[in-house]
């Protein structure tokens, strides 16, 4: 390892220095004379920015730009960056570029993005022109990237109007307790299905031997056996994935739905969402946000699709298609919220939801349909994936819904098996 | 082999792609920097890229080109620092100390230590290379104690100190990108994902790595893969299934079945998943012409 990283004073932002109140006078020049022992050290390359070579400059430039596109890029990789490229040569800007790549590492779902700022920085392009990858059928969007800052309050302005529509929102923050998540968020953490964790935890009654801690014992008490030590595997929530349908037919539930996927998100451990309509957009991140209207406010941006059409099979299958959603989706009580009304060809929701199911712990759908007593899953595409569903619900109300997903532990007939006995 | 050695092995990017060609990999220009930054930098590598494009080979293959054996740790849902670092023997231990009887007996002894890979490689960094294998796989709070050993390369036993890394020794991390890994993690190593290589790129892979493919069947099978792969398929073929597919083929044409018949009985190898098969099998006999020719 190069003494570089160890180096105390960071090249790049030039600010962090034992030495503070020296900093400045580096800053106005070398003229004046400095007793040598307050140099934090003795070498000149370490001595701070302005004994770095002219030419390290672009790379620095490059560095901050990608910061301040939101892109997060720590000191010690600029050091990297820079060493990379020393030693490469740098015989090419194609050896610039891999050194780039490697040492900066951009998510590959931002690479097009990153290339882009590399040619506007390196080869002073014209500004990137960052579009949306259009060739996908079903355009998925994925709000990681995005920036944590941005989320701050936007209403900052001080206008009478905006003032008022800030009082709204507050009142409406009062009554959080009217629409009974209060409860669901503090039992819902608990109330998920669980599965046994590879990981042990000590008990005194119902497990295995203890091996290690049992000898340890053995040999403090001097070669007796006292009690033998036991351990249990311990167990760990399953995931909850909340897929919310926000096309048009679903338009009065949807505000409902993403209120329940923002208590979940912020009670149980490992929750995620996505909105489906005619895209699919992941809003997990958004919805971590803790006021609940700044984060729905954030999530109402990301989604592009609110009260569309319905393309509930295809945005299904994109979500399978994308390894790292579809693992979401794995050993998970996957709750969908729609009303199922496929348009047409029903072929794609099917293969979909047998895939989910064959995923999934427990797969459920909650239809605001069912709210009604006369509600039969009677439609073809119900009826074809009635069978794969474990459960067929009511979503018609945010208690019916908030009562089910506390329930998903619970054992329950297959949604077959019920509805069968209903018709 | 010391770390001199190795930095001289890793000259530069062309050398290690050669030498890596030479263990029988073939790495584009982006895996062959990443590999050489990775040696000199001293800094872990961390690969990332769809299942089945070679990430576990390419680790494979670099201890091969430092002469290195390679010590891999799967990582799982819940594994956990028993399995990743050390445990003791206790079943010896309990003998030992029924067998001392009155004698003085050290239970904490290196015949009692039963090291695991993290421990392995840190005892012997100049003859071992870690490879820390879809790590995406394993929770939270291992990669937590990972990357507290990534960062000091010292290992703390209770009973008999801290064990620290005579030198740096070589990591390879995978994942597959089931899930983001920290970015901490992310920061500390030296990043490349790898992805599906061309048509050109991996006729060659497929020549190199198959027994005894002709060179036409090698680029049929690249091309027909390359299609193939551009389908919405739950899992699209790997490299590996390509270079299978091809080996398959090519015994089925020896034992008598004419060209375009053998890559369809052969499928079974390349497309491993009922709904693929049959949403590609009105296609097939098409892909396979096209290819072909």
């Amino acid at each position: 390892m190069s003494r570089d990283l160890n180096n105390p004073f960071s090249p790049f932002t030039g600010r962090r220095c034992p030495e503070g109140a020296d900093e400045g006078r580096r800053q106005h020049g070398q003229t004046m004379a400095l007793p040598l022992t307050c140099l934090p050290a003795s070498s000149p390359r370490e001595r701070g920015e302005e004994s770095l070579p002219r030419a390290a400059a672009p790379f620095l430039g490059f560095a901050r730009l990608l910061r301040r596109h939101a892109f997060a890029i720590a000191p010690e990789q600029t050091t990297s960056f820079m060493q990379a490229v020393t030693l490469l040569g740098p015989r090419s800007m194609s050896d610039i570029r891999e050194a780039a790549l490697a040492t900066l590492a951009p998510s590959p779902d931002r690479r097009i993005e990153f290339e882009a700022h590399f040619r506007a920085h390196f080869y002073a392009d014209a500004r990137p022109s960052i579009a949306g990858e259009e060739d996908e059928e079903t355009r998925i969007k994925d709000d990681r990237g995005t920036r944590e800052e941005e989320s701050q309050d936007p209403r900052q302005e001080k206008g009478g109007e905006l003032s008022s529509a800030r009082e709204q929102l507050s009142s409406r923050d009062f009554q959080r307790d009217a629409d009974g998540l209060g409860a669901f968020r503090r039992r819902v953490a608990s109330a998920l299905p669980a599965r046994r964790s590879f990981r042990t935890i000590r008990t005194r009654s119902r497990g295995t031997l203890d091996l290690r801690r049992s000898l340890s014992e053995i040999v403090s008490a001097d070669g007796d056996i006292p009690s033998p030590q036991l351990r249990r595997r311990q167990t760990v929530p399953r995931k909850l994935l909340l897929l919310i349908d926000v096309s048009g037919s679903m338009k009065l539930h949807t505000s409902d739905y993403l209120k329940l996927a923002h208590a979940a998100v912020q009670s149980a451990d490992r929750a995620e969402v996505f909105t489906f309509g005619t895209r699919l957009t992941r809003i997990t991140s958004a919805l971590r946000i803790r006021d609940r209207d700044q984060a729905l406010a954030r999530a109402a941006v990301l989604v592009d699709d609110w009260d569309g059409g319905t393309r509930m099979g295809p945005t299904l299958l994109a979500f399978l298609s994308v390894p790292r959603f579809s693992a979401f989706a794995r050993g998970a009580a996957v709750v969908i919220l729609s009303d199922a009304l496929e348009r047409g060809d029903h072929a794609d929701l099917e293969t979909a939801m047998r895939r989910l199911s064959a995923r999934a712990f427990r797969l459920s759908l909650a239809t605001p349909l069912a709210g009604d007593p006369r509600f039969r899953p009677a439609t073809a595409a119900l009826r074809a994936i009635l069978p794969v569903l474990d459960d067929l619900v009511d979503g018609s109300s945010l208690k019916s819904l908030t009562d089910f997903i506390l329930s998903l532990a619970r054992p329950a007939p297959s949604a077959e098996a019920i509805w069968k006995r209903v018709s | 082999m010391t770390r001199a050695d190795a930095e001289q092995i890793a000259a530069s990017p062309e050398a290690v792609a050669a030498r890596l060609a030479a263990s029988r990999y073939l790495a584009d220009d982006g895996l062959a920097t990443a590999i050489f930054l990775a040696i000199r930098l001293g800094k872990p590598l961390l690969l990332e890229g769809a299942p089945g494009v070679g990430k576990t080979e390419a680790a494979k293959a670099v201890a091969e080109l430092l002469g290195r054996e390679l010590v891999r740790l799967q990582c799982y849902e819940g594994i956990d620092a028993a399995h990743a670092l050390y445990e003791w023997n206790y079943q010896r231990q309990l003998l030992a100390i029924r067998h001392a009887g009155e004698h003085e007996i050290d239970i904490y002894d290196d015949r009692f230590l039963i090291a695991r890979p993290l421990l392995q490689v840190l005892r012997a960094p100049e003859h071992r290379v870690l490879l820390v294998d879809e790590i995406d796989r394993s929770d939270h709070e291992f990669e937590a104690l990972l990357l507290e050993f990534l960062s000091d390369f010292q290992i703390s036993i209770p009973e008999r100190g801290t064990i620290r890394a005579a030198t740096q020794p070589i990591v390879i991390l995978t994942s597959n990108r089931t899930r983001e890994l920290a970015e901490a993690l992310r920061r500390r190593c030296v990043y490349h994902w790898i992805g599906y290589p061309d048509a050109a790129r991996e006729a060659e892979i497929i020549m190199l790595r198959a027994g005894d493919v002709a060179e036409a069947t090698a680029r049929a099978v690249a091309n027909a893969v390359q299609q193939i792969r551009a389908r919405p398929l739950a899992k699209p073929p790997g490299i590996a299934e390509a270079v299978e597919w091809a080996n398959a083929a090519t015994i089925l044409e020896k034992g008598g079945n004419p060209w375009p018949e053998a890559f369809r009985r052969a499928i079974g190898l390349l497309i491993k998943d009922e709904e693929d098969l049959s949403a590609i099998a009105p296609e097939l006999g098409r892909i396979v012409e096209e290819s072909l020719a």
